[in-house]
């Protein structure tokens, strides 16, 4: 068993309309340990009234965003002596961009909203889509029901609070949705009206820092530079006149 | 547990380096250069708008701007403009498809690029 670190964690907290401020709680624990378990410590031996979010401690669910130390991490899996060392501080804040709940707990109903009007579904239909990527687990026989989990995005936020775009506009559809509407496949016209604005692909500041805080490796930003590839060539194609894929495949 | 009263979120939060990656240098520097030759172009319009002064006012603005420390500034713009100009020109790659997966070193190359460029001028301006 490793030895145990003294840690300063610095939680910010917000209840109802009061102002962010910062508790700080002293904290004896493993270097092996990670950041949610010493959140989860402090909830369970200092304050029961801290609130924050947590599911399946295996970086499925992403519920359990937050920065630490100024850096979007899905906690569970973000290892104590990654992000400090013995007698050093974690300072832990809720995501940005999106509207606090209390004090680590953020609303992602903005990000779930805008990943369905991209008609990006959290399960896909077996036999609706055989032909790409089902058809690999549907030969596997992984599942008996008739909806398998095959998209990598875990809807975690954690793209949304570390892009500038988004902190720029709340109007922004998001490095996840955006990314959603590229797993959708073809841009159909419907898709289309929402990432071809100035509010879609074309607002990306190409920082690409979602794509490096992405704890399942889905690349926003590549996709949202896939997108705008897309969505050239057929304005090109409409310009001089030619068919684009959308039209071909119709 | 002690509590500690500040503010956390404010807007240097957009040009925060720290834990960020190389993309976000580069979205930093190409906001700050943006900004910066934002500003020079004010500047520049005031200094042409000396033209109207007569000749008398446009060469003794002139021979200010012949100060060490105006040249140190336009040696910036240099700088600011090929950060800015050769950045931009990635970011457009990469909408097209083109280096989306090699930004990383593309930005690296194209800022080699920009300190190469950005010595020569100096030396030029230096030898002037």
């Amino acid at each position: 068993m490793s030895q145990k670190w003294s840690l300063n964690i610095e939680v910010q907290r917000q209840k109802g309309q009061e102002q962010p401020h910062f508790d700080r709680f002293d904290l004896e624990i493993s270097p092996d340990a990670t950041v949610l378990d010493a959140v989860e410590m402090i909830w369970a031996f200092k304050d029961c009234s801290l609130c924050f979010g947590h599911a399946c401690h295996h970086s499925t669910c992403g519920a359990c965003g937050m920065r630490v130390n100024g850096v979007e991490k899905l906690t569970c899996i973000t290892l104590i002596g990654d992000v400090t060392q013995n007698g050093g501080t974690i300072r832990l804040q809720p995501l940005r961009n999106l509207p606090v709940v209390s004090d680590l707990v953020v609303d992602l109903t903005p990000l779930y909203h805008r990943m369905a009007q991209v008609k990006h579904p959290s399960v896909h239909p077996i036999e609706e889509n055989k032909g790409v990527a089902n058809q690999q687990t549907a030969q596997q026989g992984e599942s008996d029901n008739s909806y398998t989990r095959l998209a990598d995005c875990i809807e975690c936020g954690l793209c949304i609070s570390v892009c500038p775009a988004a902190m720029t506009s709340p109007a922004y559809v998001g490095p996840a949705a955006l990314a959603g509407a590229h797993l959708a496949g073809v841009i159909d016209q419907q898709i289309c009206a929402i990432v071809d604005t100035k509010n879609g692909v074309w607002r990306c500041h190409s920082a690409y820092e979602c794509s490096e805080v992405c704890p399942s490796h889905v690349q926003p930003a590549h996709r949202i530079m896939q997108m705008r590839r897309q969505l050239l060539s057929q304005r090109i194609r409409r310009f001089f006149g030619l068919q684009t894929f959308h039209q071909r495949k119709q | 547990m002690n509590r500690i009263f500040q503010k956390p979120d404010n807007a240097i939060q957009w040009f925060d380096p720290r834990g960020r990656q190389l993309g976000y240098l580069a979205f930093i520097l190409n906001r700050i250069t943006g900004m910066g030759l934002a500003l020079y172009l004010l500047l520049h319009l005031i200094m042409l708008g000396k033209l109207a002064q007569g000749p008398q006012a446009y060469n003794s603005f002139i021979e200010t701007v012949h100060h060490p420390v105006f040249l140190f500034g336009e040696l910036l713009v240099i700088f600011a403009a090929l950060i800015h100009g050769l950045n931009g020109f990635r970011i457009i790659l990469n909408s097209f498809g083109i280096g989306v997966e090699k930004h990383k070193p593309l930005f690296t190359v194209l800022m080699i690029v920009t300190l190469l460029c950005g010595i020569y001028f100096a030396v030029r301006m230096i030898a002037r």
